[in-house]
């Protein structure tokens, strides 16, 4: 059966020169990078090149890059080690209402240190406000942390805006561009993050390899302490082969961006165009101009997202949802609720993200099966019935 | 897989799906906050079920459990069929992802409702209005320190932190059993509220 895979957020392919450039890491050169033999300096080597790489995907020095094992690590490290870093000069966190849960739960374990927080809401777009923001600054305020996008609807927040006024404020500022970074253009500078989060499997490299950024003479505690790696301020032995190729995908990120970006994009906008014209009652969640060239995201009235999810998934396309029944704490999407939708409509959302190898045929497959899936768990759909009922008075 | 092949079958073919509009019964349970609601609807004959349909938004642990529900009861009589329980059910499908066993597997819920209410019917009281869908208690709630799903047998629980929760009286939020605030709206709990 056809497969059409539109989960580029959950995951991307490892692109093949990628692989190809891990290899040698996995087999021959296995060395330590701490060893100070042949084999050790080799991986040792590697791993600084892959620094270099990956620093000038976001315009840093090779020097502000501290290598992770996934984005919620870097985020844990950030939103921690920034926070508890001034602890001396206060103890309030500003992050916005739809934070990945890896910013969200560190900020809650800081609560139980002392530290008290305030999420900022968003508007309907799920955009955040940089006024807002500005508003919700204490002269506690040691910490803000605003994602550049989201992965669940989207929405490109505006970020440089929010990290001037953290900046004119002395408020350190972290950004979760784990959604972002590989998929539109991010630059350190241009954005004036102290710290700034990505992770590789966003981008066609491997799981398991993420960075933070750190702006050079940022105080930040380690999260992991332990032996001198990443300067002391990440221990434990590199991945080396999962950095190698975290390099090796930035570097192609650098490179291919345009021609990705330009290829997914036309695309996304057949379908955000298209699919809520083949189906009634289907409506576009996120913002339509500040979007992820790769994402498209709805919601569908009057059915729930892990069924859609399953049925998409026997026609042979991959897709994820925010609903309820999809996660595993069975909780409705807090970043829908956040942006005001009402919990029925919640748990019909649908999230397509494309990866470059998405073609039209695909969309087409999708548009092709998408309008009898719902059709069908709607005649099941006691409030779909109920919504009938009513029309007809 | 996430789910038994058994509940793939009764998801993608559900068995007696729809409305009977000359229903003898109807019951309701499950609201859209926690992501399933079900609807079914029996005919009575001889105290019999006769005839059994149902509809349900949700997952697809919610859709299979209605099916086999429906399967289950059809023909049965009212007593076999108000046997029916929703551990029974999980079981006859070979069992249910743990998150899914208290939010979607309600499917023997509504089918009691709807024989209630069909005695209720015949009992000349006046016909039960199906039941409002507001939250049944707690179920859907995750653990605020772990967030997995929260076990609701006789007390709510958490497996993976291995803690116990009340209910916060002013905002209605689970909180740890002998925490001094609440987790969620910070107003003193316990003893020392009433001190």
């Amino acid at each position: 059966m056809r497969r059409v895979y539109l989960d580029h957020i959950a995951a991307t392919p490892v692109h093949p020169t990628v692989r190809e450039a891990m290899e040698p890491f996995l087999g021959g050169t296995f060395g330590n990078p701490r060893s100070f033999h042949a084999e050790g300096q080799a991986a040792l080597a590697a791993v600084e090149e892959a620094r270099e790489k990956v620093s000038a995907l976001v315009g840093s020095d090779p020097a502000e890059i501290y290598f992770t094992s996934n984005g919620t690590e870097a985020n844990n490290f950030a939103i921690k080690g920034l926070a508890l870093g001034r602890k001396a000069q206060g103890s309030h966190i500003v992050v916005s209402a739809i934070e990945h849960v890896s910013v969200l739960n560190p900020v809650k374990a800081l609560e139980k240190l002392g530290f008290a927080s305030t999420a900022v809401p968003v508007d309907g777009a799920g955009r955040v406000d940089p006024a807002v923001v500005e508003k919700a600054l204490t002269p506690q305020t040691v910490l803000v942390s605003v994602m550049t996008a989201n992965s669940e609807v989207g929405t490109i927040e505006p970020v440089a805006e929010i990290a001037a006024l953290c900046r004119a404020r002395n408020v350190l500022f972290h950004t979760d561009a784990v959604a972002a970074a590989g998929n539109i253009p991010v630059d350190v500078k241009a954005l004036g993050a102290d710290a700034l989060s990505l992770a590789a499997d966003q981008f066609y490299g491997p799981k398991g390899a993420a960075a933070l950024y750190v702006r050079r003479g940022t105080r930040i505690l380690p999260l992991l302490d332990g032996g001198v790696q990443e300067g002391g301020r990440r221990g434990g032995t590199e991945n080396v082969a999962g950095i190698v190729g975290m390099g090796r995908a930035a570097e192609l990120a650098r490179t291919e961006m345009a021609g990705r970006t330009s290829r997914m994009q036309a695309l996304r906008d057949r379908l955000l165009e298209e699919l809520p014209k083949r189906v009634d009652r289907v409506l576009v969640t996120g913002s339509r101009e500040a979007r992820l060239p790769h994402h498209a995201s709805f919601c569908v009235e009057f059915v729930e997202g892990e069924a859609m999810m399953l049925s998409l998934d026997m026609k042979g396309v991959a897709a994820s949802s925010g609903s309820a029944c999809a996660s595993k704490s069975l909780k409705a999407s807090h970043v829908l609720l956040a942006m005001g939708l009402d919990h029925a409509t919640a748990q019909g959302s649908l999230v397509f993200s494309l990866i470059d190898d998405t073609t039209r045929e695909d969309i087409d497959h999708l548009l092709e099966v998408f309008p009898p899936i719902i059709d069908r768990l709607r005649r099941m759909s006691p409030l779909y019935t109920r919504h009938l009922k009513e029309n007809r008075r | 897989m996430m789910y038994t092949e058994k509940v793939m079958d009764h998801f993608a073919n559900p068995r007696n799906v729809g409305i009977l509009e000359d229903a003898d019964g109807v019951g309701q349970v499950g609201n859209p906050v926690c992501g399933d609601m079900m609807t079914f609807y029996i005919k009575v004959k001889d105290d019999r079920v006769e005839d059994v349909k149902f509809q349900t938004f949700g997952c697809g642990a919610a859709i299979a459990v209605s099916s086999m529900v429906s399967e289950m009861a059809k023909g049965r009589t009212l007593a076999e069929a108000l046997a029916i329980t929703n551990d029974s059910v999980a079981e006859e499908l070979g069992g249910l992802p743990k998150n899914k066993m208290h939010c979607s597997n309600l499917g023997a819920d509504a089918l009691h409702e709807a024989i209630h209410d069909y005695q209720a019917r015949r009992s000349g009281a006046v016909p039960r209005t199906p039941k409002p869908m507001d939250a049944h208690e707690h179920e859907g709630e995750a653990c605020p320190y772990c967030d997995s799903s929260l076990e609701h047998a006789d007390k709510v629980f958490c497996r993976a932190c291995r803690v116990e929760f009340d209910e916060c009286p002013a905002c209605g939020g689970v909180t740890k059993k002998g925490d001094k605030a609440c987790v969620h709206c910070g107003k003193p709990l316990g003893p020392d509220a009433q001190a």
